[in-house]
């Protein structure tokens, strides 16, 4: 530690790897929080359901998404990202996941919310399957911290169907 | 700065650096916020640069005796005579 720039860098290193110390504690602090979101979606109308001209099924419908996912957020979370996707089985394959709609709550007084909407994505499927077909909505969501791990989980709502004919 | 300097400085360094991580930490975790632990400890960091790295006085109390100027010429330094074997050649 003879001169300024030794002194310098020994400084520098050491602050910055304490640093990252810091950071990997944070992120280990993130799962003391045991959170308890809810959500409830209602799909208030089917706007239309058709076959497109190459033969796959579309179907466009308008839902409220109500939530509470405020017990998400820690001291370290940056923003939280959620999705519904719409899931469901056919012949071909045993689960179908169509993306409807999703958001980005960048703090923890937004995550308390209901949004009415028709899906932004397109219901689409591979294929005629989706007449009278039951299916799931799940809400998704990923906790993206500041520093360190990001958690996923989701919330699954069954029960929704969609008419035996085209609309 | 002399060698008891350089120690105490590389100590002085270490212990604040870790004292500053800690608080740090624990006022981010306590008031929710992980802007305020990036702002103290970077705060920390500097008043520990500002401490440790510039050569300071106090880093200085026990210096070195190097040998006066006037006593060195007194004993001259010993002069090396090369002896020298080559092949074939005659001094």
């Amino acid at each position: 530690m003879h001169s300024f720039g030794y002194r310098l860098n020994g400084l520098l290193t050491f602050a910055v790897t304490i640093l990252a110390l810091m950071c990997v504690i944070a992120s280990l602090s993130d799962n003391l929080n045991i959170p308890s979101p809810s959500a409830e979606i209602q799909i208030m109308n089917i706007n239309w359901f058709q076959k497109q001209p190459k033969g796959s099924d579309e179907v466009s419908l308008r839902m409220n998404i109500s939530a509470d996912l405020q017990s998400l957020f820690t001291w370290n979370t940056k923003q939280v990202f959620i999705f519904v996707a719409a899931e469901y089985e056919t012949r071909k394959n045993s689960l179908n996941q169509v993306s409807l709609w999703d958001a980005i709550i960048p703090a923890k007084e937004r995550a308390k919310f209901w949004i009415r909407s028709s899906n932004k994505y397109r219901f689409v499927d591979h294929g005629k399957n989706l007449r009278g077909k039951e299916f799931n909505l799940t809400l998704h969501w990923h906790v993206m911290p500041k520093t360190g791990k990001m958690f996923a989980d989701k919330i699954v709502m069954s029960g929704y169907s969609l008419p035996e004919e085209y609309i | 700065m002399d060698w008891q300097g350089q120690k105490l400085a590389e100590q002085i360094m270490q212990i604040m650096l870790l004292v500053f991580a800690v608080t740090a930490f624990v006022a981010g975790y306590v008031l929710g916020s992980f802007q305020m632990m990036v702002l103290v400890y970077a705060g920390g960091v500097t008043l520990t640069g500002l401490i440790t790295i510039p050569n300071w006085p106090f880093f200085n109390r026990h210096p070195l005796n190097w040998l006066d100027p006037s006593e060195a010429e007194k004993h001259p330094k010993p002069q090396v005579t090369v002896i020298s074997k080559k092949k074939g050649s005659k001094k």
